[in-house]
Order: C-alpha cells, then structure tokens, then sequence
C-alpha cells in the first residue's frame, strides 16, 4: 500500500484542509497520507473534514511546534 | 426509484446557510456544501495566532454545518480569482471594503461552474431579501442571479416564496409551498427555526462573513495599498493584515509587532520575506518590517522595537536586525520615548 506526505507547515486553516483534499482525491481507496501541520486548528478540522467525506484518521501526533495526522482514504462513492 | 435532485449549497458556516441547505434536505433533495476561501474569511485563523484565544475551541463553522447536517463539504481554495472582486468590484464597496454584491455574484458563478462540472442540478444560498444592506436588497438579489450567469438555477429558500419561481420550483424538484417567505433584519424567525431543528451552539458572526466587513482591517488594507503605490495583495500581505500591532513611521516603512508569544511565533515564519528585528539585550517581541529600509530608517525601527520591549525605559538597547538578504548585524539604541510616537503611526 502506498504511503503519501503531505507538507502542510506554515499554513493556517483552512488551507491544510484544501491540501489534504487536493491530496486524496488524487489517491485510491485505502492509500494512507500522512498530513504534516503547524496550524494545530488542522488537529480540529482535519478529523471533522474526514468524517464528512467518508475518510478515516488513523493517527494524530501532536509534536508540539508540528502535528501529524495519518489518513486512509475511504471509498468513493 | 428516480435519483433524487441535486443542490450545491454555499455554505459560509452561519446560520442562514445551514436553514437553507435543511429546507432543501427536508424535500428529499441530495445536497452538497461548498465553501468557498477567499483568504479573509473570518475562520479559525486569528483563534490559531493569539497565545490568549489559544483555550477557544477553534472549530472551523462551514465543517461544522456540514456534520451538523451530515452533508459532504467542499472547500474551495478562490483566493487568486477573488483578488479581481476585490481590487475592482463593479459595483463598489460596502461601509468598508467588502465587495459584497460582487463577492455574491462570483461565489454564485464559481458555484455554477461546480454544478456544471459536478453533475448537480441547481445553487442554494441562505440569501435573505433586506437582511444586508448591499448584497441582499430585493433590488440586488436579481443582479446576484443575472450576473453569476446561474438565472433561475439559483434557489434561496429562506425567502423564495418573495420571489419570482426557479427551475427547481417550476420543474417540482422542490416544493415552494413548503419554501420560507422571510425578510428583512430581524434574526427571530430563523433563531426559532433553529430551535424547533434542535440545532444549537451555531455561529453568529457579529458583521458579515469576512474581515472587509471590519473598520479596522479595512484600514490596514487601504495603508497597504496607498503605500505600495499599487493596488495588489498576496495571501501573506492579507494574512499579516490580522495579526499584530502596525505601525507606520514612515511611507516607505510599516513594523509589524507581535503582541503575545503566539504572535512571534506565527511572525517568525515569514523572516525569510520580510526584514526582522528584536532586542537581545532585553525580552520584546518579534517586529517585522515591510518595505525598503535605509539605515537611517533601520534606527528608527530599531529604537520604536526597543519601545515595545522591556527594555523601554532603558539607556541603551541592543537590537538584532536581521535583513530579508540573510545578512544580520547588530545596533545599540535608544528607546523612543512613548511621548514621541504620533498616534497617526499606528495604522
Ligand atoms: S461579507 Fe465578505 S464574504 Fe460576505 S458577501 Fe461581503 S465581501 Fe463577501
């Protein structure tokens, strides 16, 4: 399965979450991208987008200065 | 069975939008929102900046709507094709600088093209005849329509039932019997709607949807604009609008300073663009200068930095200054005198 990065840092939202849906339409169902932020909003808006779109968080890391937040691309429908 | 009909509402994440895309909801119709990021919507941005909203929750409103409603959301990044609406809006500005009429119309015709492209079959908005004092005139709400270029596809069912039938209500995709005749000021009758929804806790932006409808910011972006000499912004110029203290000593020169921890960290990513300064000698906060310095210039921002630190009432401060070139150097001050600074610096 592919593994995806997406650098986020020095945006403020909503523009992680325009990236990470940029991102995963491009992706096929099941592909897992890693979203790196410095916004901790996305810690926020990230999983809701997520659970709007039928896409699941699999992880969250808060690192303090950056935050990552690993998805799996759910099924399109 | 038929596929159910299908509506691309805009939601800005207040009230108005979400009632509307519910009414369409409530008729069996399959709805999508879409927000659109014009790079001033009033959004989580400032909440994320200042160490002391750091505890407010910092939900973005137009996601929350959506999961409210249990709808799709997408948001739609605009900030490039917006900048035309608000650098020359046909039809002027509001009290401030919101383009609103213009801004309608061009979110209505971004969401046209979404529709097109997207399959779906009309546009709702949460518009409201007489509820803003430019956008949303009985007189103006035709523009909205005529100028997007999306007509009769373009649905607001908060008060349909005052205006001339849609597609969607002539084709009985929807009902417009059960569509709301609502106008004017008055927030009542859509808090009462809420209410008997069970939709609570919802936003309640206070001016409008963005940061143009505000004095303030108005007026740092119109400083901007005059002291450039042109009328142009990028998404950084927009961004830094909101954050800090400004101060203009002179036309050629704005300092930006950050007011709280949270400020300077946000400000020191973007030392590589701009020329920062803050002292070494005493704790003070991170200021960022805007526009071409000489070195006469650079001591009279390094004695105002030295006014805003601890270091105010000393002899001498030592202020580190750090060019936008990579090169940085060193400068013993003195801190100017409070009674010094014009109040017309601060922008
Ligand atoms: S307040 Fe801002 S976003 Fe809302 S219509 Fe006016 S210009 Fe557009």
């Amino acid at each position: 399965m592919s593994h995806h990065q997406l650098d986020a840092r020095n945006l403020l939202c909503p523009m992680p979450v325009i990236r990470t849906q940029d991102a995963v339409t491009k992706l096929a169902p099941g592909e897992v991208v890693e979203v790196v932020c410095t916004d901790h909003g996305a810690l926020n808006d990230i999983p809701a987008w997520c659970r709007i779109n039928g896409h699941k968080v699999i992880d969250t890391r808060d690192q303090g200065r950056e935050v990552i937040i690993t998805i799996e691309v759910g099924q399109s429908d | 069975m038929t596929q159910p009909r299908k509506a691309a509402a805009l939601i800005s994440g207040g009230l108005d939008s979400l009632l509307a895309a519910k009414l369409m909801l409530d008729q069996g119709i399959h709805v999508e929102g879409i927000n659109f990021f014009t790079g001033f919507c009033v959004e989580g941005h400032t909440h994320a900046i200042r160490s002391k909203d750091k505890n407010k929750p910092k939900r973005n409103n137009a996601l929350w709507v959506a999961e409210t409603l249990g709808i799709k959301l997408h948001i739609v990044d605009v900030i490039e094709p917006y900048k035309e609406v608000v650098l020359n809006p046909s039809h002027g500005y509001g009290a401030n600088l919101n383009p609103c009429l213009d801004c309608k119309g061009f979110m209505v015709g971004k969401a046209l093209e979404w529709i097109q492209e997207n399959g779906f079959d009309f546009i709702v908005t949460g518009e409201v005849i007489g509820q803003r004092p430019m956008s949303q005139r009985r007189d103006t709400m035709p523009v909205i329509a005529r100028e997007s270029g999306a007509g009769d596809l373009l649905l607001r069912p908060l008060c349909a039932r005052l205006l001339p039938e849609t597609k969607p209500e002539r084709e009985g995709w929807v009902d417009r019997e059960r569509l709301l005749n609502l106008s004017g000021r008055n927030r009542k009758p859509q808090i009462a709607l809420a209410k008997q929804y069970g939709f609570e806790d919802y936003a309640q932006p206070a001016g409008g949807c963005c940061f143009l409808t505000d004095a303030a910011y108005s007026k740092k972006l119109a400083d901007l604009w005059e002291n450039r000499g042109e009328k142009q912004y990028d998404l950084d110029d927009i961004m830094l609008l909101k954050v800090g203290r400004h101060v203009r000593p002179k036309p050629n020169m704005k300092l930006i300073v950050a007011r709280d921890d949270g400020e300077n960290n946000f400000l020191s990513g973007y030392k590589k663009r701009f020329t920062s300064l803050y002292s070494v000698s005493h704790k003070g906060p991170l200021v960022l200068l805007d526009g071409e310095a000489d070195d006469a210039d650079l001591e009279l921002a390094a004695r105002l930095v030295a006014r805003f630190g601890q270091g105010r009432d000393a002899d001498a401060v030592n202020i580190s200054i750090n060019l936008n070139d990579g090169s940085s150097r060193e400068m013993v001050i003195s801190p100017m005198p409070v009674n010094e600074i014009p109040q017309e610096w601060y922008v």
